[in-house]
């Protein structure tokens, strides 16, 4: 290969072939704990620091073959790259006195600089095969039936990707199951990737009752146990920059959702932690236009839940013009548009769910209707409260929760209104309308919960948002 | 160009308000450095802690009632308050180990000398690490500090002792054996330098060494007052 192009390709495609492989026959530590040891360390990129070994035993390992030295930091004739985070951004690097250059993008998991290496153990580790893992007992829908195969024969022929295309409510968990019963036969390891953290902790007891007799570690960044060394790991995707070629299923879950799709460091390290051979099953609702493009040249392949497990369709946005919603807020009053609707609304026994674009909206909005609705409150990204408010909103000690739109996805309340207050701004883009959409009518007992956006002007995104939600309600009839 | 601190792009937007703040070179972006505190007036004479009333604090009236302590300090001057922006930043710096944060306060560290020193003539000595810590992190941060001041520095002192402060109280603290080292006699007087000035005690064991190798006065210049 020329060596301009091969200058080129490592600047812009992920490299990892200095993950040395595997070794097929190796002599074991002779540690009584080896086991223990070659679960934590198999499938990682780790810093001496991170190792539990003494001196002398580090270096007894180090100078077998079970233990390869890799240089933390690449030099290229365009600059440097990180081989943890894969950064290779000029102004996230700086130097030490002594000269050594060192990544500052993920310092935050101990410094690594030019002079330190990460280490990588070679011995394979054989997982156990666990036959009829899954224990779970419930019946899949027609939709979620298909997509399960799909994900099922992905998990069982390896090698690919699979994008999992499906509404809002559309029991995505459920979906996974029989694939992960097949990959725990095969003695596979697993790993469910999310964004947040509370998706992770919400996920870990559903998956061990689903499983019981596979170990499962969740992590993420409160987590107690953070040494990763189950066949199935549960983790938040910044977890994963500390593995490398390690899972033969990797599921990603929310796929479009920030950070994942605005920190560069994460789609390098979920593509690092699945081995070459690995089934890469990707969720959404709302696919990033990246997708949607490899889909519609046939690269990705795609399988459609249209519909809600419940079997009801997705409830469609509805417009209401608020010209006047910034002028009356001014002056610490709500729009008259929005004040007749809350009047009149159909039923008024749903707790309303208000999303608002910023923080300082949420403080005067719930002021402004803590008159009228006396149990209400508002949460924000860093609000210190934020779990407890949700799980009072949950138990129905709020009527009423005003919100930014971190509560756009993950979180499910059975009976909602759902109210957008300016919906044309920029914070509510295409895929935020669509997952704040999908807050109403989860529960199959009140599956209408009513989806309206007070607006001062129609923007593209609310328009595409109900076309798309209508699309997948059509699409969900024919299932 | 990008913010030092918090990588995003800095806009350069000039209003009346920031016309005169930040300098025209900024290295960190508005709301960074609207976070840093500077210290201002009134504050003790002998430690640079901000105080309500008064000449002296409390903690330095007891160092100077103490016949082996008095004087051995002339005075601490420090740059900002420890406030939790700053906390946060001394610990991604120090503790991270993300040595070229400590750029971010050059302008300050420099002015500030300015303002206190300018007319002396002074050696400036950091405050040494173990090799233990110098190893682990890779560089001194008080040296980092000095490197900023345009004055000469030397590392005139070592350390016998770790840094850990352990549970010891102030009085078993004060009165331990000293954990620096002097290597060579001074003869002008020394600003010592470290990053945070809290009890007042690392920087009084290395002054009373120095005093006694030769420096006819010690003063010390920190860039947080914390406490
Ligand atoms: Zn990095
Ligand atoms: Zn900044
Ligand atoms: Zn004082």
């Amino acid at each position: 290969m020329n060596k301009k192009f091969s200058c080129f390709q490592e600047l812009f495609s992920y490299d990892y072939s200095w993950i040395p492989s595997t070794l097929e026959k190796a002599t074991p530590p002779p540690d009584p704990l080896h086991d223990h040891l070659s679960a934590f360390m198999t499938g990682k990129l780790l810093l001496r620091n991170e190792i539990p070994l003494d001196d002398e035993s580090f270096q007894q390992m180090e100078s077998s073959d079970l233990l390869a030295t890799i240089p933390a930091i690449e030099k290229h004739p365009w600059g440097y790259k990180c081989r943890r985070c894969g950064n290779r951004k000029g102004h996230l690097f700086a130097s030490l006195p002594d000269g050594a250059v060192y990544c500052r993008n993920c310092i935050m998991m101990g410094r690594i600089s030019e002079k330190e290496h990460l280490y990588a153990y070679r011995l394979d580790v054989q997982w156990p095969k666990h036959i009829g893992a899954c224990q779970w007992n419930g019946v899949l829908t027609t939709a979620q039936q298909h997509a399960s195969n799909q994900i099922l024969s992905a998990i069982d022929k390896g090698s690919l990707r699979l994008l999992v295309w499906a509404v809002c409510g559309a029991g995505k968990t459920e979906m996974l199951f029989p694939g992960l019963n097949l990959a725990f036969a095969q003695g596979k390891r697993v790993c469910l990737a999310t964004p947040r953290a509370d998706v992770v902790q919400e996920l870990l007891p559903r998956f061990r009752s689903a499983f019981p007799h596979v170990e499962i570690q969740a992590l993420h960044g409160a987590s107690n146990d953070k040494s990763g060394s189950a066949q199935f790991i549960i983790a938040t995707t910044h977890q994963l920059l500390r593995f490398g070629r390690a899972f033969d299923v990797m599921v990603i879950d929310e796929i479009d959702a920030f950070p994942f799709h605005k920190d560069k460091s994460l789609p390098y390290a979920a593509d690092r932690a699945a081995r070459k051979t690995a089934a890469l099953i990707y969720l959404t609702a709302t696919p990033r236009p990246k997708h949607e493009r490899e889909i519609a040249r046939k690269r990705l392949p795609v399988v459609f839940v249209p519909r809600r497990f419940h079997g009801h369709p997705l409830p469609v946005p509805q417009f209401i013009t608020a010209f006047d919603f910034r002028k009356t807020l001014k002056h610490r009053e709500l729009s008259p548009k929005i004040l007749h609707w809350l009047r009149k609304r159909v039923k008024a026994d749903r707790q309303l769910l208000i999303f608002v674009p910023t923080i300082e909206d949420a403080v005067i909005v719930t002021e402004i209707l803590a008159d009228s609705i006396p149990s209400i409150t508002s949460v924000h990204a860093s609000d210190p409260e934020r779990s407890q408010k949700i799980q009072f909103f949950r138990n129905k000690s709020y009527e009423a929760l005003v919100t930014t739109t971190i509560l756009e996805r993950g979180v499910t309340f059975p009976s909602v209104d759902v109210l957008v207050f300016d919906s044309g701004h920029q914070v509510f883009d295409q895929a935020a309308l669509i997952q704040i959409a999908g807050r109403a009518g989860r529960s199959p007992d009140d599956p209408d919960g009513e989806v309206i956006f007070f607006h001062q002007g129609k923007t593209e995104a609310m328009v595409k948002a109900v076309e798309t939600i209508r699309k997948m309600n059509k699409l969900g009839r024919r299932v | 160009m990008r913010c030092l601190n918090c990588h995003e792009i800095i806009l350069h937007q000039v209003t009346w308000s920031n016309l005169f703040s930040p300098p025209s070179d900024a290295i960190i972006c508005e709301s960074c450095f609207t976070q840093l505190e500077r210290i201002s007036m009134p504050q003790c004479s002998i430690c640079a802690r901000p105080m309500a009333r008064g000449k002296i604090c409390k903690d330095c009236e007891r160092w100077e009632r103490d016949e082996s302590w008095r004087g051995i300090l002339e005075k601490n001057v420090a740059v900002f308050n420890y406030n939790e922006a700053m906390k946060n930043i001394v610990a991604r710096w120090k503790y991270r180990g993300d040595y070229i944060l400590i750029e971010m306060f050059k302008y300050e560290i420099q002015e500030v000398f300015q303002l206190h020193f300018s007319q002396q003539d002074l050696l400036l000595v950091p405050i040494p690490l173990s090799q233990e810590r110098m190893s682990e992190r890779g560089f001194n941060q008080a040296l980092a500090i000095a490197a900023l001041i345009k004055a000469p520095v030397r590392e005139v002192l070592t350390r016998i002792h770790g840094e850990k402060q352990s549970k010891k109280s102030r009085k078993e603290r004060v009165n331990t054996e000293n954990p620096f080292q002097l290597l060579e006699q001074v003869s002008k007087p020394v600003l010592l330098v470290d990053d945070l000035y809290t009890t007042g005690t690392t920087l009084r064991h290395a002054a009373k060494l120095l005093k006694e190798g030769g420096a006819p006065a010690v003063y010390s210049f920190t860039l947080v007052r914390s406490g």
